[in-house]
């Protein structure tokens, strides 16, 4: 009975498995295929990905969303740490935790729509700094919240020695603390670094016309018709996002902890 | 302790408050300015008319919220609240046996296969749905193999409807129900279930009558994770939709970008925030209550 039940659970995780990987494995596959029909198998090429390097609007997408992703990192990273530290030692709160957190929660479109009004208001010219401005505001609190994972590892009686050596603070956090919490940190700045190359959304709403950025770029070419160039992109988008998040993962817990790095995530 | 280390502890004590200002003020500022007074606006708008090309003209009204309660936009409303609460449905039922099948894995597995659940999260949300058009279109890989295998004879209506936006929320939040889930089911340890065993409950009834009411608060942050998103969702229903599904946020953005009525999706905005506060408030009370049942257990 008991082995009854926990073979069809497997069968159940092995069929969960498929569904999330499926769609995306059949989009890399795609990538390949020389025929321009999903559902005819061409013959291995690579004329979409010489496609993409052809494409000058995509490229220059890119471009824009490097260099957003670029101030979002750096910002959002140390905003990040400091309220994660600050969280850890100082208030102690959950309702405070849950408060900070609703950036995350609410739903993208309402933070888009709130921010373009925002702006409006304020008469700044939509851009590539809008966009940074509003990035940061949940890759920040994602920061926060892996960075805190980390810092939960960290024992302060290694502070309070640095401290009794004659430390002043400052150096005690450059020298100790944040050291030993750098893998964290590092974990939280590739994090952002993904969300805001891949988010979509808000950057919708709040770029201006010279401002497009990547997933804007590649939605126009969705809604413009499906073609194989997406399929490169996907491709090429999907497997560098998950080699980042794996490296995050990685970082987020020291060697032999228990799977709480990964519940940060929620 | 220590001469020295209460010293120390001293010291930190009157440090507390310049530590808080000097790690709290950035990012709470930044939090205040960028997230709380932007929601603020948008709120304070949805009081005025609305301006020729965008924006506002700043003359009170109460028109906004007079004209959402038009059937039409009751309607899309109700669709939303429909979509989400089906596609939180179906991601429970898919994520529940998951989680319960990786906290019964050996420890050296479950790292791994928590990973494996929440990888194609952190991917292109644009993507992943993406993904889901060019498998159900009509002559999508699906199809074509429904109809290899001789089980139709006409492509079947995938994309484009109810059906396809319900699948293409699943798909994108259901990592989000296994997490908190599994968080809950770890939390509760594998005791509590060979207790229930031991008193003769059968597995059923130990899943039925202890381990799901215990771990109601991971159920309920995990469907409030899948609610909230799909809910406000525009992507989904836009690119799975195709203009057939409506739900609030296609209209939302419909407002801000094309009919240029800030205002009025302002009003169609805070319907989303209301609701959100309204599944938040759900979950204080869950996990009071489960709290309570929890602290009057005997130790």
């Amino acid at each position: 009975m008991a082995a009854r039940r926990s073979r069809s659970l497997r069968v159940h995780m092995g069929l969960l498995f498929a569904f999330l990987y499926l769609p995306i494995a059949v989009l890399i596959v795609l990538s390949f295929n020389d025929s321009e029909l999903a559902t005819v198998w061409g013959g291995f090429s690579t004329r979409w990905y010489r496609e993409l390097v052809g494409n000058e609007e995509l490229i220059a997408a890119i471009r824009n969303s490097l260099i957003v992703a670029g101030f979002v990192t750096a910002i959002s990273t140390v905003l990040g740490t400091l309220l994660a530290i600050g969280l850890q030692r100082t208030v102690r709160s959950r309702v405070l935790d849950s408060v900070l957190f609703l950036p995350a929660v609410i739903p993208d479109i309402v933070l888009a729509i709130g921010l373009l009004s925002f702006f409006n208001l304020l008469r700044f010219t939509l851009g590539l700094h809008t966009i940074v401005i509003a990035h940061v505001v949940f890759d920040m609190i994602f920061v926060a919240a892996i960075v805190r994972t980390r810092l939960g590892y960290f024992d302060r009686r290694i502070e309070e020695a640095a401290a009794d050596l004659g430390a002043n603070p400052v150096k005690t956090f450059l020298l100790v603390t944040l050291p030993a919490i750098l893998p964290g940190v590092i974990a939280g700045a590739l994090v952002a670094f993904t969300l805001s190359i891949d988010e979509f959304v808000i950057a919708f709403f709040n770029s201006g016309p010279t401002s497009v950025t990547f997933p804007i770029r590649v939605y126009a070419m969705i809604r413009f018709g499906v073609t194989p160039v997406i399929n490169a992109v996907a491709a090429i988008v999907m497997t560098l996002s998950l080699l980042t998040i794996l490296i995050a993962l990685r970082l987020t817990r020291p060697k032999g902890e228990g799977a709480n790095g990964v519940g940060v995530t929620a | 302790m220590s001469v020295a280390a209460a010293r120390t502890r001293r010291a930190h004590g009157r440090r507390v408050w310049g530590q808080r200002f000097v790690l709290l003020g950035p990012g709470m500022t930044y939090w205040l300015v960028f997230f709380l007074v932007p929601v603020g606006v948008l709120i304070a708008y949805s009081f005025f008319r609305r301006g020729p090309y965008g924006g506002v003209i700043y003359e009170p009204t109460l028109k906004n919220y007079a004209r959402a309660l038009d059937p039409l936009y009751i309607g899309v409303l109700w669709t939303s609240v429909r979509i989400a609460t089906v596609a939180t449905a179906v991601s429970l039922l898919l994520a529940y046996p998951a989680a319960l099948f990786i906290a019964r894995a050996s420890s050296r597995w479950r790292v791994p296969l928590l990973v494996l659940v929440i990888l194609p999260f952190w991917t292109s949300f644009l993507i992943r749905t993406y993904a889901w058009m060019v498998l159900l279109n009509p002559a999508g890989l699906i199809n074509k193999l429904l109809q290899g295998l001789g089980l139709v004879d006409e492509p079947l209506p995938l994309l484009y409807n109810e059906f396809a936006v319900t699948l293409g929320l699943v798909y994108a939040y259901l990592p989000l129900m296994v997490l908190p889930i599994y968080a809950s089911l770890e939390r509760l340890g594998p005791q509590t279930g060979e207790a229930s065993a031991d008193l003769y409950a059968s597995p059923a009834q130990t899943l039925r009558k202890v381990t799901i009411p215990l771990t109601l608060p991971g159920i309920v942050a995990g469907c409030i994770f899948v609610f909230v998103p799909s809910l406000g969702n525009f992507i989904v229903p836009d690119l799975l939709g195709g203009g057939r599904t409506v739900m609030i946020g296609n209209v939302i953005q419909q407002q801000f970008l094309q009919a240029r009525d800030w205002p009025f999706g302002a009003v169609l905005a805070m319907s989303v925030i209301v609701l959100m506060f309204v599944v938040l408030a759900v979950q204080a009370q869950v996990l009071r209550r489960t709290q309570e049942v929890e602290d009057g257990r005997p130790a």
